[in-house]
């Protein structure tokens, strides 16, 4: 447990260490908030879609959970190159509790990360809506981090080096990110669009987050937890088991 | 005295690649072992194997009576390491991580800090220790891994190539403190170096591996007698020839350099 522990805070010192990196990940989410959210507010609204910054804030901030999360697991690829993995493969704790003190700290990170992005979204003109769910919508955000450092987990296991990383988040990254809702709503999409956005797992997320922020659930907050916890368990699952297989 | 290191018939292939081929050695305990070899012969990889980081393709091993393969924690809690490359984390301070170490180790706080102190002290680090290990140069982060090794008391060291980069007087700091603990503590060590003096002057059996094959074994003495040669490098350089060694680059090595490239030279 103290393994677990340890590694944990690890992350974080090293997330308050690194200013750069705190700012640095703040600018692709602010970047499709004010230009996505400014410049489609008024033909969303036209369209009788409502206030587009509502609708699109809790998918930016599920954008930036996403990348800190992933980002977080594909660590392990720097962590491989300068060293510090082996300082971790080699000590007397199960891999178990080492991959989960990297996944839950990273995890924490993104939530943070996630909750600067809030902040923001609040400045830009998001407006809660007297939702009832509004405590949930921690837990989706941590949910969220959670599944993506299980995923990140299990890239930064497999991958050798950085070379892959382009490839990850061009033909899975942002595909997820595009196709969970976070931008547009399924209502009205072709059929195939519709099922690829029910296949991913962010969806759940995305629009647990959003019922709980705004009230207005696509698939229902029973739905949205329990699709969501249950991927969520799957992916941390998965990441330990390939973190487990590394040898050097 | 028993064996601390037993190694039988170890095999590890890589694809068509037999890195090491049917190597059979073994440490007593409390003796200095040093492992010698031109670059790429298996010294590395032998160490891997030894530490639980690599499984073998075939043969068996045992450290501290313990299968690294199987008994995965007791053998990682009988041995200490410093690794050929750097192991630390740069945005910790030296002090994070040696605290880091001791409590993945189970070393209690009291315990801890007590000795967290006394290596800190052992390699003059002491006034810098609050700092991050970034701000370090290459040797001060050599001497925080040899004193990171010995936080939880190993009753084996590993050291792949741990003098490497360090001036004169470290080295001899250093290999000082390993004798005394050998000789003291009855700490059995097991060292890859190319600094064949040094071997000559530490170790009380060498054995020297080329092609993944052990070429020579017998101490130091021994060895220089059976070439007919002055000093260990001389004998060294007759066992395994003149050829100079490519070593492949693996993933990580190239992505290092890459790294290095992009963190501005003479950084590490």
């Amino acid at each position: 447990m103290k393994a677990i522990y340890i590694l944990c805070v690890r992350q974080l010192k090293r997330y308050v260490r690194s200013p750069a990196r705190i700012i640095g990940s703040l600018g692709q989410p602010i970047l499709f908030l004010v230009a996505l959210g400014f410049g489609l507010r008024s033909m969303f609204a036209r369209a009788g879609g409502g206030d587009y910054i509502n609708f699109l804030s809790p998918g930016i901030i599920s954008m930036a959970i996403l990348f800190n999360a992933v980002f977080s697991g594909i660590e392990i690829i720097w962590d491989r190159q300068f060293g510090f993995l082996k300082e971790t493969l080699v000590a007397p704790v199960s891999r178990l509790e080492i991959v989960l003190g990297r996944m839950l700290g990273g995890a924490i990170v993104a939530l943070l990360q996630g909750i600067v992005v809030f902040v923001i979204c609040l400045i830009a003109g998001f407006r809660i809506q007297n939702s009832p769910y509004l405590l949930l919508a921690v837990v989706f955000m941590f949910l969220i981090a959670l599944l993506f450092a299980g995923i990140g987990t299990v890239f930064g296991s497999v991958l050798q080096d950085m070379q892959g990383f382009p490839l990850i988040i061009n033909f899975l990254i942002m595909p997820l990110f595009f196709f969970s809702g976070a931008i547009f709503s399924a209502n009205g999409l072709p059929e195939v669009l519709r099922i690829l956005l029910r296949l991913n797992p962010l969806s759940y997320g995305v629009d647990g987050l959003r019922g709980a922020c705004i009230a207005v659930f696509a698939y229902g907050l029973k739905t949205d937890l329990a699709i969501g916890a249950a991927l969520t368990g799957i992916l941390l699952a998965l990441g330990s088991y390939f973190f487990s297989r590394i040898q050097l | 005295m028993g064996d601390m290191i037993a190694v039988r018939d170890l095999v590890k292939n890589y694809g068509d690649f037999c890195a090491v081929n049917h190597v059979t050695f073994h440490v007593p305990e409390g003796r200095i072992f040093g492992f010698l070899g031109p670059n790429g012969a298996g010294k590395t990889t032998t160490i891997k194997m030894l530490t639980t980081v690599l499984d073998p393709t075939s043969g068996s091993i045992r450290v501290n009576g313990h299968d690294p393969t199987r008994e995965q924690k007791q053998v990682r809690r009988s041995f200490g390491i410093v690794f050929q490359d750097p192991s630390l984390d740069d945005e910790l301070t030296a002090y994070e991580n040696m605290d880091l170490h001791g409590i993945l180790y189970g070393v209690p706080r009291p315990e801890r800090r007590e000795r967290i102190d006394m290596l800190f002290d052992f390699v003059g680090l002491s006034e810098r220790k609050k700092d991050l290990v970034k701000t370090y140069s290459g040797g001060m982060k050599r001497r925080l891994e040899v004193a990171r090794a010995l936080l939880h008391a190993p009753r084996i060291l590993f050291l792949d190539e741990p003098t490497l980069g360090l001036d004169p007087q470290t080295r001899n700091h250093i290999w000082s403190y390993i004798q005394q603990l050998s000789k003291e503590e009855g700490v059995t060590v097991f060292f890859t170096t190319h600094y064949m003096d040094e071997a000559d002057r530490v170790a009380n059996e060498v054995a020297v591996i080329d092609h993944g094959k052990i070429v020579a074994q017998g101490s130091p003495g021994e060895l220089k007698e059976r070439t007919k040669c002055a000093n260990l490098e001389d004998a060294f350089i007759a066992l395994t020839g003149h050829a100079i060694r490519e070593e492949e680059a693996n993933a990580v090595d190239r992505m290092r350099i890459m790294g290095r490239a992009w963190r501005g030279a003479g950084r590490r």
